[in-house]
């Protein structure tokens, strides 16, 4: 996983609440079994005029010039709703995406983002609204700095809002480490763990199972 | 110390404390499914890493596999196919129990894994699939995560979890006749919103908690994800013993003695303190229905299209949802006409889910201008279903009859109901294009659905039953 220290870049608002993951990525996009070939569908139902078409829809944030290869999406409340689906969090990766900011997210969406490299910054609504409104006027200057080390969301001069995030989604992101790596450091504890559970608990082993 | 039960249940599993407020918590049981769980298990393969303890690991056919009578490999989604396939290849060479498109036992997982008894009190649960929440139903800690920490939680038996904060939901009173557990998940959203459960684990309590059967408290915890909550629960009670007693997985004998003797301790202790409460008195709830396309908007099948003001949703997200579901404010939701009624998913797909929309049903049928759907949640609920008729109910009623599956509880590709088609669902969600391009989808119980269905518009199954 790629390292996420800052990031200056385009933000494209989309200041919806609830925005799903069935709207990030519909179902009928996710054609094949692995975790590519995702970018096209990217907010597919929006993007496109037709549905499994590929004409864009000029009403949709993406589609505007000014906001061509954004890389921090601003949005509502509750971002990532509904299915667990991964394919939303590598869909908006592969699409370029590397941080979202918005007031609240489905946990399990949150989760996915720092397994992914991307930065779920979670700031009050008003602010992500103030930012917005900033960013339209003039989206190719008015550029977002999502800073990860300083932990703080800056606007030109005119914002800077400091965000919180735990210690440990912060330093998987800002090392790039992988989960898997890291808990097999703690190997001999989980072995320790489940020799002791299986005396206390020997119902949830199925391996003696007749 | 008093403890809530979600704290005994942390403490259960909690192989190390990682500091900032993250457990890594013992994993007891994974389950997977074609959609989701096959690239988890493709992904572990390629990094040359195994399954922890294949025994404990369990697959399932569900959400891409067709429902039409007859089916195989082959579905209406496109590349669908290849889900099925891949799955059972990585599912064979991982070593794990896959209940296979033929399985007898196959189904969606959230019923599957009751039912054969593989959820237990104070187990933990976790799946690449939101409503995993649901069997938290058993006083088990049961949770969604994504495809990477399925991986993790195969690799290594464990994962890193963000502790939540701890909320109790209490229903009291007592539900009135055709007034179900769906309708208590749907009060919960319209009037705590989508986001309410945000950062808690949800214990559902209060006396019309504890006198639900224990499919209904399966569809009550379902919709803890539609809530944002990590997860619902439940803790175990006489009710789920003697649900569980003698299911394939759950222990036999000496073990099933010593294991109730440990699952009786996990409740929240009296005087145990959470980090919110919420109370409701449920004694004279309506039946619900949603008007817009979020679960939060919900409100009583005898009442009307919210104005703003009362809809609980921002002015943006109300005219969007206004537009998109062609309704106005004011019309009686009764007054609603529909095209398709669909009951099925892993909300309300259950024998007694079949069994009430069946006694709606019996001697009636749909109206002429109206495509109606049952899916049993898992071929185990369809043999039990035909071996006391329902299906000939549901059949000369006029709906199709289904093999198991999540089938059109959300559209990939293949069947949908439909541009603009009204649809009246027992499933979980109601978003834009969930069930098919621009498809308008209310979400309510299997009666609600079942009554809507014969009245060819939204109806309140108590005035058609009676």
């Amino acid at each position: 996983m790629q390292p996420f220290t800052t990031l200056t870049a385009v933000a494209a608002p989309l200041l919806r609440a609830n925005v799903d993951t069935d709207a990030i990525i519909p179902s009928r996009e996710m054609k094949t079994v692995g975790k590519t070939g995702l970018a096209d569908g990217l907010f597919a139902g929006w993007r496109y005029t037709a549905i499994g078409g590929r004409e864009p829809n000029p009403q949709f944030v993406l589609n505007q010039g000014a906001f061509a290869g954004a890389r921090i999406l601003l949005s509502g409340d509750n971002f990532g709703c509904g299915s667990s689906r991964e394919h939303a969090v590598w869909a908006l990766h592969e699409y370029g995406f590397r941080a979202v900011v918005a007031p609240s997210y489905s946990p399990i969406f949150y989760g996915n983002c720092i397994r992914n490299g991307i930065v779920p910054v979670r700031l009050a609504a008003d602010s992500i609204a103030s930012i917005a409104s900033w960013v339209q006027l003039d989206p190719r200057q008015h550029l977002v700095t999502v800073d990860l080390m300083q932990c703080r969301v800056q606007a030109g001069s005119a914002f800077d809002f400091k965000f919180d995030i735990e210690p440990e989604p912060r330093l998987m992101l800002l090392e790039g480490l992988d989960g898997i790596d890291l808990t097999l450091k703690s190997r001999p504890l989980i072995e320790a763990f489940l020799e002791r559970d299986r005396r206390g608990r020997p119902w949830i082993y199925l391996d003696a199972k007749p | 110390m008093r403890k809530t039960l979600f704290e005994k249940l942390w403490e259960l599993h909690l192989v190390r404390d990682l500091g900032g407020g993250i457990g890594l918590l013992a994993i007891d049981r994974i389950f997977l499914h074609e959609r989701t769980g096959s690239v988890a298990l493709k992904s572990l393969a390629a990094s040359g890493r195994t399954v922890l303890d294949p025994h404990r690991v369990f697959c399932t056919m569900d959400h891409i596999v067709d429902t039409l009578p007859g089916r195989g490999d082959d579905t209406r989604m496109p590349g669908g196919k290849a889900f099925i396939t891949e799955t059972r290849a990585a599912a064979l060479q991982a070593g794990i129990r896959l209940f296979d498109v033929r399985d007898p036992q196959q189904g969606i997982v959230h019923v599957v894994s009751p039912e054969l008894g593989i959820v237990l009190p104070g187990a933990t649960v976790v799946c690449p699939d939101s409503h995993t929440c649901t069997q938290g139903a058993m006083g088990a800690l049961a949770w969604g995560i994504g495809s990477t920490e399925a991986e993790h939680a195969l690799a290594t038996g464990t994962l890193r979890v963000n502790r939540p904060k701890t909320m109790r939901v209490s229903f009291e009173g007592r539900l009135a006749p055709g007034v179900t557990a769906k309708d208590l998940s749907l009060l919960l959203l319209s009037t705590h919103g989508a986001v309410g459960g945000n950062g808690y684990a949800v214990e559902y309590a209060g006396a019309a908690v504890r006198a639900l059967e224990i499919e209904a408290r399966l569809t009550l915890c379902n919709m803890a994800t539609e809530f944002s909550a990590m997860t619902g629960m439940i803790a175990a009670d006489q009710r789920t013993f003697e649900y569980l007693e003698g299911r394939e997985y759950a222990p036999h004998g000496a073990a099933w003695d010593a294991a109730l003797a440990q699952w009786q301790s996990l409740h929240s202790d009296s005087g145990a303190t959470f980090d919110r409460e919420i109370q409701f008195d449920v004694t004279t709830l309506p039946p619900m229905v949603t008007w817009g396309t979020s679960p939060q908007h919900a409100v009583p099948v005898t009442g009307r299209v919210p104005d703003q003001a009362s809809s609980g949703a921002t002015p943006e997200a109300y005219e969007r949802a206004l537009q998109y579901m062609d309704v106005t404010p004011g019309t009686a939701m009764q007054d609603l006409s529909i095209g398709a009624a669909f009951i099925g998913s892993c909300t309300n797909s259950r024998i007694s889910d079949l069994r009430r929309a069946a006694a709606v049903l019996k001697g009636r049928r749909v109206a002429p201008h109206v495509r109606a759907i049952v899916v049993p949640g898992s071929m185990t609920v369809k043999r039990a279903a035909e071996a006391e008729g329902l299906h000939e109910v549901f059949l000369a009623a006029g709906f199709e009859w289904r093999e198991s599956g999540c089938s059109m509880c959300f559209y990939a590709g293949g069947e949908s109901f439909g541009a603009r088609q009204r649809v009246v669902s027992s499933t979980n969600r109601n978003f834009e294009s969930r069930q098919g391009p621009e498809t308008r989808t209310h979400i309510a119980s299997p009666e609600t659905v079942a009554a809507s269905a014969i009245a060819g518009r939204l109806a309140d199954a108590r005035s058609i039953a009676a």
